[in-house]
C-alpha cells in the first residue's frame, strides 16, 4: 500500500492580532503517520491544520508536503469540526461539489462507507450532527486524499456516535494508507487513533511532548487505550505547569 | 452566517390556508363595493362598473397599448438596473478600495429625488424612451447595489475556507458558494426592484411621455375619469398579483427549497 505523503512545517513567525502565536516552530511527519495535535482551547491548532490544508498563508516559514509547497500539494481530506456542508446542496451535491467528475455510483460508495445509507436526496439540515460530521467525512474520502486533515472531528457528539466515528475514521485512514494529522483538545480521541500525539502549548507556541504510543490504532486494545490516555492527560499537565 | 442562510427549518405556509389570501382580495372588493353603493357618487364608482369599464377600454381604447408600452419600458428599466446593480454591488463587497472610493456615490444614488433625476434625463436626452429608461436605471440601480453589497458582505468566510482548501475553481466558488448566499439578496433587491419600478415608470410617463399608463392616468385625471383611473389602477393590480404568484413566488420557493423542504 502506498504511504501518505510526509509533511514538514516550519513556522519562523506567525502573528495573530498583533501577538506572536508561532516563533521558530517545527514539525514533522512521517508518510503514513496518524498524528494527534493536541492543546488546550484557543492555543492555535487549527491554525496549524489550516497551513498544512494550504489556506493560510500569512506566516513566515514553509509548509512543504511531499517536498511541495503546501497550497500546491494534492487536494487534502480536510474534516472541519462543524461539518461544514452546503445547507442549499443536497447530501450528494455536498460530495460533488469537492469531485463534481464522479459518478452517482462513486458517490453512494463514499456514503455507504462512512455508513450513510439513502441520504443523496436529502438536505444537511435533515440530518442528525453525527450524520452530518459522517457526511463531511464522506466527502473528504472523495478527493482519495493521501493526506487527511481532521479539526476536532469529535467536539459536541455524544459518546456512543463518538465512538462509533473514531472506529469508523481509524478504519478509513488505516486503510487508505494516508498521512493524517488530528487536531483535538481531547486525549482520549488521540489515545484511540494516533501513532503518535504532539502537544503544543505556551505562548509563541512550542511542542511540550512527542510522545508515540506504540500499538497499531485499529488493535488497541481497551487497557492500552485507558493507558495512553492517562499518559497524554499527564503530560498536557505538566506542559501546563 | 447571515440570517437569510439560517439552516434551521422555515416552516412553510399550510397549504389549506391559501384561500384565506384569496379570501382577503374579495374582503378588499366587497368593502369598496359596500362604500360605492353607500356614497353613490361617481367620484366612487362600484367595482362592477369599474370590471365593466375594462372591457370597454380593453375593446374600444388604448388599455392594451398603453399597458405594452408600460410593461416594456418597466421591464427593460428593471432587467439593465438589476444586472448593473448586481455586478456593481458584487464589486463593492468584494473590494475594500472599491467600496471606500464608490459608497458615497451609491448613497448620494438611494436619496437623489426621482423627479429631479427624471427632469434632469429629460432636459439632457429630450422627451423620449431613452430619457424614460435612463432615469428609471438612476432610481433604481443604488437600491439594487445596497442589497447586492449587503448580500456579499455577509458572506461566510468558513465556505470560502472549504473552497480554498479542496482547491475550487473561481466559476466553481461563484457558483456553488456564493450564488446561493446571494439568491435571498437578489430576490429582495427584484421584489422592492419591481415595485419601485412601476411607480416610477408610471411618474416619468406622467412628466414626460406621450405614452403608458401613466399619461392614459394623467389625461383621466384631467377630466375626472374616476372610472378610467379605478380601471387602469385594477389592471396594475391584477398584473402585480399575476407576477407575484406566477413568476417571484415561484421562483423563490425553487431556490429557497432547502429551507423548507420537508421530505
Amino acid at each position: 500500500m502506498a504511504h501518505g505523503p510526509d509533511l514538514s512545517l516550519s513556522i519562523a513567525r506567525l502573528t495573530f492580532g498583533g501577538e506572536v502565536l508561532y516563533k521558530d516552530f517545527h514539525l514533522n511527519v512521517a508518510g503514513g503517520e496518524i498524528v494527534a495535535l493536541i492543546g488546550p482551547s484557543g492555543v492555535g491548532k487549527t491554525t496549524l491544520l489550516r497551513i498544512l490544508a494550504g489556506v493560510e498563508t500569512g506566516f513566515d516559514g514553509l509548509a512543504l508536503v511531499d517536498g511541495h509547497p503546501a497550497p500546491l500539494a494534492p487536494v487534502p481530506g480536510l474534516v472541519f469540526q462543524d461539518a461544514r456542508l452546503l445547507p442549499w446542496l443536497s447530501c450528494a451535491d455536498n460530495l460533488r461539489a469537492v469531485r463534481p467528475d464522479v459518478s452517482d455510483e462513486v458517490v453512494a460508495q463514499a456514503l455507504a462507507a462512512t455508513g450513510l445509507v439513502d441520504v443523496q436526496d436529502k438536505w444537511p439540515r435533515q440530518l442528525s450532527g453525527g450524520m452530518q460530521r459522517r457526511l463531511g467525512l464522506a466527502r473528504a474520502l472523495l478527493v482519495n486524499p493521501r493526506l487527511m486533515l481532521l479539526d476536532e472531528p469529535f467536539v459536541s457528539l455524544d459518546r456512543v456516535v463518538v465512538r462509533e466515528l473514531q472506529a469508523l475514521v481509524t478504519d478509513l485512514i488505516v486503510q487508505s494508507g494516508a498521512t493524517a494529522v488530528l487536531v483535538s483538545h481531547d486525549p482520549q480521541d488521540a489515545a484511540r487513533l494516533a501513532h503518535r500525539v504532539v502537544i503544543i502549548a505556551g505562548r509563541p507556541v512550542q511542542i511540550a511532548a512527542d510522545l508515540a504510543l506504540d500499538a497499531l490504532p485499529a488493535q488497541r486494545s481497551r487497557t492500552q487505550i485507558i493507558a495512553y490516555e492517562d499518559r497524554i492527560e499527564t503530560a498536557m499537565v505538566e506542559s501546563a505547569l | 452566517m447571515s440570517p437569510a442562510l439560517d439552516p434551521r427549518p422555515v416552516a412553510p405556509r399550510p397549504k389549506g390556508e391559501a384561500w384565506l389570501g384569496w379570501a382577503s382580495f374579495l374582503l378588499m372588493i366587497g368593502l369598496w363595493g359596500a362604500a360605492a353603493l353607500a356614497v353613490n357618487s361617481r367620484f366612487l364608482p362600484a367595482p362592477w362598473t369599474v370590471i365593466a369599464h375594462i372591457s370597454w377600454l380593453t375593446n374600444e381604447a388604448h388599455l392594451l397599448p398603453d399597458f405594452t408600452v408600460t410593461l416594456g419600458r418597466a421591464a427593460l428599466g428593471f432587467v439593465t438596473a438589476m444586472v448593473l446593480g448586481t455586478v456593481i454591488g458584487i464589486a463593492l463587497g468584494r473590494s475594500r478600495l472599491v467600496d471606500r472610493l464608490f459608497l458615497n456615490w451609491v448613497v448620494v444614488g438611494m436619496n437623489l429625488p426621482a423627479i429631479v433625476i427624471a427632469i434632469l434625463c429629460f432636459i439632457w436626452l429630450g422627451l423620449n424612451d431613452k430619457a424614460l429608461i435612463l432615469a428609471v436605471v438612476l432610481n433604481k440601480t443604488p437600491l439594487v447595489i445596497t442589497n447586492i453589497r449587503q448580500g456579499v458582505l455577509s458572506f461566510d468566510p468558513a465556505f470560502d475556507e472549504l473552497a480554498r482548501a479542496y482547491r475550487l475553481s473561481r466559476g466553481q466558488t461563484f457558483r456553488l458558494i456564493h450564488a446561493p448566499q446571494l439568491v435571498p439578496y437578489l430576490l429582495t433587491a427584484a421584489r422592492t426592484g419591481l415595485s419601485l419600478v412601476w411607480k416610477i415608470v408610471l411618474v416619468f410617463e406622467v412628466l414626460g411621455s406621450d405614452s403608458g399608463v401613466g399619461f392614459r392616468v394623467s389625461l383621466f385625471f384631467q377630466f375626472f375619469d374616476l372610472k378610467g383611473i379605478l380601471a387602469y389602477t385594477l389592471v396594475f393590480v391584477a398584473i402585480v398579483m399575476v407576477l407575484e404568484h406566477v413568476a417571484i413566488g415561484p421562483l423563490e420557493r425553487r431556490l429557497l427549497k432547502w429551507r423548507t423542504d420537508q421530505t
